[in-house]
């Protein structure tokens, strides 16, 4: 079977488990891709080898009850996997080999999945373009010198131009759902709590999540619920009860009450981004759903808050990164010169950057004015979710202001890269899941999409939207693989 | 109360100035593994074997919080007579060293466990009351090493992240010997709830020295200075007579205090700048994203309550009351609660008819010179609490005399021996029969006629040689109440 790989994950373990292709097959068929598109630079540590044996070794056992069955997987470079270097984009982790494995890894892993490899991300997650990853830009399979957003980019970007069936990222403030929308593919961040932290390269604690990112609804349903897991190590971890995400998904989404928050109508916002959302509306109506105009009141308040509580626990949480004990470490002439030498030589500038936004905000005499400030704003914008919800099951927006840009084209303006996450960081600061599907496609014929945020624990009522909407979208992503010689 | 006769006061030509002192003691929480990762405590472990992948800050590793720790607070909290707070919050105190693996202590700033509370101590001139501002938990560092290599630190992570409480004082203390009795009852409260070991050689109690000076009679505080980490109530008291002497010298010469951190130097006997108010850290405290506040209920907190034993102010006044024991002994016996138990053992062990005076007697001062001369404590005593009170119940019931039970005691000591066993092996027991000492005395008479003559004569003196001369014939052992009542009759 040549088109192995354009096949998606539901029908690879369809396809394994009915023994029509074995998990050598498909662990073969996604290297081969995935090493004739070097140029996308998705990867940052291929596993290809082991890979392939631990393919042939499932194939000779073959445990067919798992729900992920010898298939292949490549995960962002931010979860620690045993014995694999694992290095969050940074220079500061390039030689970094942990001897544990995240939680979430270890969830897919249990589930008879393989690791292909390690994908390119911005550094400590830190970037809307995967750009600041030390390991060079990540193309979009879409177009030639086009980002494929970040930071999870690498994760986008692989999944897309399809050198692996599905994969997950982190989402702090818009990591998975931006650049899914950027490059015409299904990203999912759970609700705060849903999937452990443990093991997962920390950038700002309180927003972090990992979460699937896919080719449709069906395979993000069942790749959470692979991944989503009460985890003791985890003092934020929740323990609710979780869905068969996929088992239980359905596109009966009738009487449902979707809101339109007006909020969510930004200056500048170009004219298609506008049109997609109102056929958005459209189609929410035709599957049967009602939709209300709602209020989101705080909403413009949501990106200056989360670049004050954001960069205030990273630089935190970036503090261990000293070259004492593992990492990167430059000479120094003594103590506190080898930290600053270590530190300077081996974060990039938007880490240094934001690492120095945290530790001022954080400061004595500042600390009031902006970190206690941006913890009450915080509240009340989650407070808007909560009254609205009173009145719906879910809210539609669209993903992103704009569809993906040139690389280069924002690297000098942070603000404006900053923007990308105007519509995805209220969702990390009120701890919701939030979906981003593929809706359509701007005059460039680069993909748009479409965002559905759901109350807390309701991962399940989002995915039934989503996927009811998939179907009537029925959005085709144009990869002409570009990028393959 | 007569306070002011012991006053302790700094004299300078026409001045006197009155010290003030607060206490942020660091108690290490006597638990197996710690606060926020299972990895042993063990004192004394080899460099950097008691270490897990979280105490060294290891990508993506989290902290969970150690419910026992939680507990051991809590009961601390209780026996420092402290509000518990049911709402608590772990935040981040951010600082770079390279023992300290995180970049960050998790500490508790805002919200601590536990708030305002008070001790008693037991001064010579009464009782002195001295105020608890706040007892939080927090994680300790690890150790640099610096005199291992001239050219590198070494760092052992062994006690990266064990839990400590701090407990803060209000500036209620006005002495080195007040400090000395604070130390020292905090010490004794903790032992007794087993909360922790408050072994200062081991480091599991240190403290900071806040030290001010003003004038006798002032109300307003002076200028404070701070002097780190001082580990052991001698340099506490040497740390605080240097300072307080120190900042009076700037006052006379018209000079300023500064704010300032300080060390305290043990071989120069002086206090250091450290660094200045200036230089001081900005921690950047925030509440530790990683965990949540930490909520504790009603029921828990009662739960706690009903696990805690007597504690030593209620011991005292129950041995004064109970066993009638001036509050001098009362004290001695419950200021270390292996002491106290011990005593109790001894108490229980003498049965009915029993000396209790007698038993204190001896344990303060027979077993605690032995223990002394022996460097022993006392839960390591040669000689049990069973075999100490047959000893003490040999001499109540005349078995024994209290000379002969000192010859017995030193018996003991090797190998806790049965006293009983001792006194009948070596036939020790007293000659208490009327007959046989009348007999021996009748001898004696018969030997020293002239002395005897001398002494009806009116040389009453010599009662006592007549008295010897029985108690040697009989080999120490006759009942000498017996004997001077046989003496009177017949000289």
């Amino acid at each position: 079977m040549s088109d192995i790989t354009k096949q998606s994950l539901t029908e690879l373990v369809e396809n394994i488990k009915n023994k029509k292709l074995s998990s050598t097959d498909v662990t073969k068929a996604f290297i081969d891709r995935s090493v004739k598109s070097e140029e996308l630079n998705a990867y940052i540590t291929n596993d290809f080898t082991s890979a392939l044996d631990k393919a042939k070794k499932f194939d000779q056992k073959p445990n067919l009850n798992l729900k992920l069955p010898g298939i292949p997987m490549a995960v962002k470079d931010l979860f620690c996997t045993k014995d694999i270097k694992t290095t969050a984009g940074s220079k500061i982790l390039n030689n970094f080999v942990p001897t544990y494995e995240s939680t979430v890894t270890k969830n897919i892993w249990n589930e008879g999945a393989i690791l292909l490899g390690k994908l390119n991300c911005d550094e400590f997650a830190m970037g809307s373009s995967n750009e600041t990853s030390f390991f060079g830009n990540v193309q979009s399979p879409i177009d030639k010198n086009l980002v494929p957003g970040g930071s999870s980019g690498g994760s986008a970007s692989a999944v897309a131009g399809q050198l692996t069936p599905v994969t997950i990222g982190t989402d702090t403030g818009g990591s998975i759902r931006q650049p899914a929308s950027f490059t015409g593919i299904v990203g999912l961040k759970p609700t705060y709590g849903s999937c452990s932290r443990y093991g997962i390269v920390a950038f700002a604690s309180s927003l972090d999540q990992a979460g699937p990112m896919a080719q449709n609804v069906k395979d993000c349903a069942l790749l959470h619920e692979v991944i989503s897991s009460y985890d003791s190590k985890d003092s934020t971890s929740i323990d609710f009860k979780r869905n068969h995400y996929s088992k239980e998904l359905t596109n009966n989404i009738k009487g449902k009450k979707i809101g339109i928050p007006k909020e969510y109508r930004v200056d500048g916002m170009p004219k298609e981004i506008e049109d997609l959302w109102q056929k958005g509306i459209q189609y929410v109506k035709d599957c049967g759903a009602e939709t209300i105009d709602i209020s989101l009141p705080n909403t413009s308040y949501a990106l200056p808050t989360y670049y004050i509580v954001a960069p205030a626990e990273a630089s935190s949480n970036l503090a261990r990164y000293d070259g004492v004990k593992y990492g990167f470490r430059a000479k120094g002439e003594n103590l506190i010169d080898m930290y600053e030498k270590t530190r300077s030589e081996g974060f990039g500038a938007e880490v240094q950057r934001r690492i120095m936004i945290g530790t001022y905000v954080l400061s004595s005499g500042y600390y009031d004015a902006y970190y206690l400030k941006a913890q009450k704003v915080r509240k009340l914008i989650k407070n808007d979710f909560d009254e609205a919800y009173k009145k719906v099951d879910a809210i539609l927006t669209p993903s992103t202001p704009s569809s993906a840009f040139k690389i280069g084209e924002k690297t000098n303006d942070p603000v404006s890269m900053y923007l990308n996450d105007i519509f995805t960081v209220p969702v990390n600061l009120a701890g919701l899941p939030g979906i981003s599907i593929p809706a359509g496609h701007d005059s460039k014929g680069y993909p748009l999409g479409l965002q559905i945020i759901g109350k807390a624990f309701d991962e399940q009522n989002i995915l039934n939207i989503a996927y009811a909407m998939e179907e009537k979208i029925n959005f085709k992503n144009k990869i002409t693989d570009w990028w393959i010689k | 109360m007569s306070k002011k006769n012991s006053e302790y006061l700094i004299n300078r030509k026409d001045n006197q100035y009155e010290v003030v002192i607060g206490l942020e003691v660091h108690a290490q929480v006597l638990s197996d593994s710690k606060l926020f990762s299972t990895s042993a405590t063990k004192f004394g472990a080899e460099p950097n074997t008691q270490v897990s992948l979280v105490d060294a800050a290891f990508p993506g590793m989290l902290p969970v919080i150690n419910e026992f720790c939680v507990k051991q607070a809590i009961k601390t909290g209780i026996g420092l007579n402290a509000k518990i707070n049911k709402r608590s919050v772990f935040d981040r105190k951010n600082y770079f060293y390279a023992d300290l693996p995180q970049g960050y202590q998790i500490s508790q700033f805002k919200d601590p466990i536990v708030g305002e509370g008070k001790v008693i101590l037991d001064m010579p001139n009464g009782q002195k009351e001295v105020g608890i501002e706040r007892l939080h938990l927090e994680q300790d560092a690890g150790k640099s090493i610096h005199d291992l290599d001239p050219q590198n630190t070494f760092v052992d992570l062994n006690r990266s992240g064990v839990a400590l409480m701090e407990i803060v004082s209000k500036p209620d203390l006005r002495s080195p010997d007040e400090v000395n009795a604070y130390i020292k009852k905090l010490r004794s409260i903790m032992r007794y709830l087993g909360t922790c070991d408050g072994n200062m050689q081991e480091g599991s109690l240190r403290a900071d020295v806040n030290v001010s000076v003003r004038p006798k009679g002032s109300k307003e505080f002076g200028t404070r200075c701070e002097i780190k980490n001082v580990n052991s109530i001698k340099f506490m008291q040497m740390a605080i007579e240097y300072e307080a002497n120190r900042q009076v010298d700037l006052i006379e010469e018209g000079k300023t205090i500064d704010q300032e951190t300080r060390l305290f130097d043990t071989k120069k006997n002086e206090t250091r700048s450290m660094r200045s108010k200036e230089d001081a850290h900005d921690y950047r405290y925030f509440p530790d994203p990683d965990l949540l506040p930490l909520e504790v209920s009603e029921k828990f907190i009662e739960e706690l309550k009903n696990d805690i034993p007597e504690l030593p102010d209620d011991k005292k006044k129950r041995f004064i009351e109970e066993f009638k024991l001036s509050p001098y002994e009362a004290n001695i016996l419950v200021s270390d609660i292996d002491t106290a138990k011990y005593f109790e053992e001894v108490v229980a062990k003498m049965g009915k008819n029993k000396d209790i005076k007698l038993a204190v007697n001896w344990i303060t001062g027979e077993l605690f010179a032995v223990l002394n001369s022996k460097a022993l404590e006392i839960s390591q005593s040669p000689v049990s609490a069973k075999n100490f009170a047959i000893l003490i119940n040999l001499i109540k019931n005349g078995t024994i005399s209290g000379k002969i039970a000192k010859t017995v005691f030193e018996l003991m000591i090797d190998g806790d021996k049965d006293p009983q066993k001792i006194v009948e092996e070596k036939g020790l027991k007293q000659q208490s029969d009327p007959k046989a000492l009348e007999a021996l005395i009748d001898k004696i008479i018969n030997d020293n006629r002239e002395k005897a003559i001398e002494y009806k004569q009116g040389k009453e003196k010599l009662f006592g040689f007549f008295v010897g001369q029985a108690m040697k014939a009989s080999g120490g052992k006759a009942n000498p109440q017996l004997i001077n009542e046989i003496l009177k009759k017949k000289l």
